[in-house]
């Protein structure tokens, strides 16, 4: 059995999905954080998987622009997530309630 | 018969998606320094994946701005903020079961429709195969995306100042 790009899109699939669940499920704002960073993985094997079997490049500038991006998000979410800590003293979603109605 | 690169794509694939339960969803334990080391093998397996697809650089810069930069930078914040008591935290049952069927329902989905493409569209496109070097790369990603390059430097400056600014003690 050769390996196709279904093969790869599948991973791609579990693995967003994987990340979707970290998101839904942990309460820890900084673990939400990394799952969000597995699904933006996930996306970006399904393009790398996408550039490989339509042989064309595009694709793979597109993820290096998305880790670019990525790197900056982290940074500027981590120090939200810093100053969030500073003010009310807690990385837990369920305590950061102040918008509920 | 397999081939080794199909042998080596289960192992990779395999590994990706265990390294990357573990890091959500770790039955044995709920430390925040657990869940960031087994995300640094997830994207390190991830590599090795983009590798078999030849995507040389790509796998460099995701081993060395992922499980490099942006994981450490993970490990300093868990590192300021003391988060350990998190682990006593108690469990939703209810919403972790809702998850769970979301979460499966979607992949079930998205399953289906990408095992319903036509074969043909998946097969490796025929002519002279794209490596991902650094050289072709670096050729597309200063004729082509020269525009969105000078961008993103610029985006990765606001970031910086962004962020200095945000950490600032006196927040107003």
């Amino acid at each position: 059995m050769n390996v196709t790009l279904n093969h790869y899109l599948v991973v791609s699939v579990l693995l967003f999905c994987l990340g979707l669940f970290g998101v839904l499920a942990r309460r820890n704002v900084l673990v939400i954080y990394m799952s969000l960073e597995l699904m933006l993985n996930a996306a970006n094997l399904a393009l790398v998987a996408f550039s490989r079997f339509n042989n064309n490049l595009n694709g793979q500038v597109m993820v290096f622009f998305i880790i670019t991006v990525a790197a900056a998000e982290v940074a500027v979410g981590l120090s939200l997530i810093v100053a969030l800590y500073r003010k009310r003293q807690t990385a837990h979603v369920e305590d950061l309630t102040s918008l509920k109605l | 018969m397999p081939e080794f690169t199909d042998l080596l794509f289960f192992v990779f694939a395999g590994l990706t998606l265990l390294f990357g339960f573990l890091c959500v969803a770790n039955p044995l334990s709920r430390n925040p320094v657990t869940s960031a080391m087994f995300l640094v093998l997830t994207i390190i397996s991830m590599a090795g994946l983009f590798v078999l697809l030849h995507a040389f650089f790509l796998a460099a810069v995701q081993i060395l701005v992922y499980a490099g930069a942006v994981m450490v930078v993970f490990l300093f914040v868990i590192m300021l903020l003391d988060l350990k008591e998190e682990a006593r935290r108690k469990l939703n049952r209810v919403a972790l079961t809702a998850g769970v069927l979301a979460v499966s329902g979607l992949a079930a989905i998205l399953v289906r429709a990408v095992t319903a493409a036509r074969p043909a569209a998946l097969a490796l496109k025929a002519g002279p195969l794209a490596e991902g070097d650094t050289a072709p790369l670096g050729r597309i990603l200063f004729q082509s995306y020269l525009l969105p390059f000078e961008i993103l430097s610029i985006l990765l400056l606001v970031a910086m100042v962004g962020v200095i600014l945000l950490s600032k003690k006196d927040l107003r």
